[in-house]
């Protein structure tokens, strides 16, 4: 089949100096294919977080293969990584994590101006589109941290999608947020899903949530423990 | 508007308060360095403009003078008084004058036959320097026909102008007779046609103006000259200038800043004084303004997170920082430029002379401000250095765990 949207071999990431070495993943074999919809899940600690941001080019792997959309990322340096991460990863984080500086719709025009430099009518309309396509399409001048913490998080996930990225990590993105907007969230990240055949791996917490993911990845000190299909998620595409 | 003037603006704009209180302490300093500096360059070309109003910027004389005073203070009119036996012509003196007009950097040259002489009028007699001039000429090296309170600049056969002090001394006016006599013996009756007030008591007193005519016959220098005078465009040149002039004619060029030494070194020492308290202050600006960024590095560092997760190039982290660094100074620099301007005209109102006029005029220059700003901006950027080396390696990791 086409080329995974990610592949992990043999990834290991060990924290402190040489004395001091502290492994906390050790050997994540993964492969995440287009449109998957995946579920990351696992007691508090077990590297979660840290895998995540290592997938996203935030972190370096102590060891192993790394690779985004067929691109490895072992000889890149800094610069190139950034570029990489802007353009195929969007993020998702828990606490939401907008600037609150800027309105929603700058918010979600962000990626799109940090990547051509200078703002243009374009990528204005797309962030308008794109808050319209999360519900938010009235509020799209409002300061960003006049929002409420649904409201911010759906914003997020609009700014997560401006570069189209192949790739969208979410950090427990409902986990701060009461259980009907964790529904809506969470909803919105499917349809996304379902839509625009972007792929994402989510971390949560959340048992009914990760219920309703096509795959269920558990990760228990630093390792991969288990890895299915969930039907019951997978039924859910066809709604 | 690039992306990282977008965000350094609105990061500036979103901390409102720390963002005015730093462009205010920014302001203050600016302002010092501005009203010192404007303070400082009014008084001493005042300085300067009054001790040359009666001093040609470089004096030439004859180059055998053997008996050259070690004095380097005395003025032209001193030195000639103390050789007064022994006048002599400089040698081609048309040539030279002919050659150094031609110069870019001379602004004016001007013939002078000078030498001791006494005036007589009734039971009066006062020591004086009998200056013979070509009018048109010395005009342009020392402002006389500006200078006159009585008559006119007029030195024709027979006629001669005079210092206000001489005026008292001798109880003469425009239009009397008074007789000069020279040390050579001889001798003339002239009628004054203008009192000048060179804004110097000893020049006042002493100087008589007749024409080069009259002058070379009185003082045995027919044909000849004993000094040339020159003015030029710029005064600090003339150092400089006199050294070229000396070697190129074998002439001696006295120029105003080796007679005046004593006046110049206080001049400079004044100006490295300034310096001094000019750049502390800048380097406390330079502190603040560093402060106030790391201090927003620290409180900013979730939302740097964030956008290096967007893909901002750490470059472009630097670059936003060093960015408001240099806005910060800018802005502050033109509350700094227009808080000196108000000073400025607030001391020009309290500084008087007891007859209520200014005490010497400050031109507030456009230029300042330019430099102001300039200068301003960029010990901002060089201030955000720092600040924006810890934005630009901020593990966004770390940013965002937080
Ligand atoms: N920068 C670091 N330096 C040292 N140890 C770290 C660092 N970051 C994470 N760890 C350790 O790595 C382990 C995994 O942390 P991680 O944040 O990935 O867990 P998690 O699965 O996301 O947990 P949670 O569900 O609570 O968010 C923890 O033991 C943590 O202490
Ligand atoms: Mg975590």
């Amino acid at each position: 089949m086409a080329e995974p949207v990610l592949l992990l071999d043999g990834i290991r990431k060990a924290y402190g100096s040489a004395e001091t070495e502290f492994e906390v993943l050790h050997g994540i074999d993964l492969r995440l294919e287009r449109g998957e919809f995946a579920a990351l899940i696992g007691p508090s600690g077990s590297g979660k977080s840290t895998l995540l941001n290592l997938i996203g080019l935030l972190d370096r792997p102590s060891r192993g293969l790394l690779v985004i959309d067929g691109e490895d990322t072992a000889a890149l340096d800094d610069t190139a990584l950034t570029r990489l991460r802007g353009e195929r990863i969007g993020f998702v984080f828990q606490h939401h994590h907008l600037i609150p500086a800027f309105t929603a719709e700058e918010n979600v025009a962000m990626p799109l101006l940090i990547a051509r430099g200078r703002p243009d009518a374009a990528m204005f309309a797309r962030a308008g589109e794109l808050l319209a396509r999360v519900g938010l399409g009235e509020r799209r001048h409002h300061a960003a941290n006049r929002l409420s913490g649904g409201q911010q998080q759906r914003v997020a996930i609009a700014r997560a999608l401006a570069m189209s990225p192949s790739l969208v990590l979410a950090d427990e993105p409902t986990g701060n947020l009461d259980t009907h907007s964790a529904d809506e969230v969470f909803a919105l990240l499917r349809e996304v899903n379902v839509q625009l055949g972007t792929s994402f791996l989510i971390v949560t917490h959340d048992p009914r949530l990760a219920g309703r993911c096509d795959r269920i990845i558990e990760l228990v000190d630093g390792a991969i423990v288990s890895d299915r299909p969930n039907r019951a998620g997978a039924d859910l595409r066809g709604e | 508007m690039p992306f990282e003037w977008i965000a350094a603006l609105r990061f500036l704009r979103e901390g409102r308060m720390q963002s005015l209180l730093i462009i205010v302490g920014v302001g203050v300093g600016v302002a010092v360095i501005v009203f010192m500096s404007a303070l400082l360059s009014g008084l001493q070309a005042n300085l300067v403009r009054r001790t040359l109003s009666s001093q040609a910027h470089i004096v030439l004389l004859p180059a055998e003078e053997v008996a050259r005073p070690q004095d380097a203070s005395g003025n032209a009119a001193v030195r000639l008084q103390k050789q007064a036996q022994r006048l002599r012509s400089i040698d081609q003196w048309q040539t030279i004058r002919d050659r150094l007009q031609g110069w870019p950097e001379i602004l004016a040259v001007s013939p002078v036959a000078a030498g001791p002489a006494f005036a007589v009028r009734g039971d009066a007699s006062k020591a004086v320097t009998l200056l013979g001039i070509e009018p048109e000429r010395y005009n342009q090296v020392i402002a006389l026909e500006e200078r006159l309170v009585a008559g006119r600049l007029r030195v024709a056969a027979g006629e001669a102008v005079i210092g206000i002090e001489l005026a008292k001394d001798l109880g003469a006016d425009v239009g009397d007779k008074l007789r000069i006599s020279s040390a050579q013996g001889d001798a003339e009756t002239l009628t004054v046609t203008g009192l000048f007030d060179l804004g110097n008591k000893a020049v006042n007193a002493r100087n008589v103006y007749v024409g080069l005519r009259t002058g070379q016959t009185l003082l045995d220098l027919v044909g000849g000259v004993s000094n040339i005078d020159l003015a030029l465009h710029d005064l600090d040149e003339a150092e400089v200038v006199a050294r070229r002039i000396a070697a190129e004619t074998g002439l001696i060029a006295d120029s105003w800043i080796r007679t005046n030494a004593q006046f110049v070194t206080a001049l400079s020492s004044q100006r490295v004084s300034s310096n001094v308290i000019r750049f502390f202050v800048g380097l406390s600006v330079a502190f603040g303004i560093a402060s106030v960024l790391v201090v927003s590095v620290i409180q900013r560092s979730k939302e740097i997170g964030i956008l290096r997760a967007m893909g901002a190039t750490r470059a472009q982290m630097l670059r936003i920082f060093l960015l408001q660094g240099g806005i910060v100074g800018f802005f502050g620099s033109l509350l700094g430029s227009a808080l000196a301007w108000c000073f400025l005209l607030l001391w020009q109102l309290m500084a008087r002379n007891p007859d209520g006029t200014p005490l010497f005029v400050i031109a507030f220059e456009p230029a300042l401000v330019g430099i102001a700003a300039g200068g301003a901006s960029l010990v901002g950027i060089l201030a955000a250095l720092l600040p924006a080396r810890r934005a630009a390696r901020l593990d966004p990791v770390v940013a965002i765990r937080g």
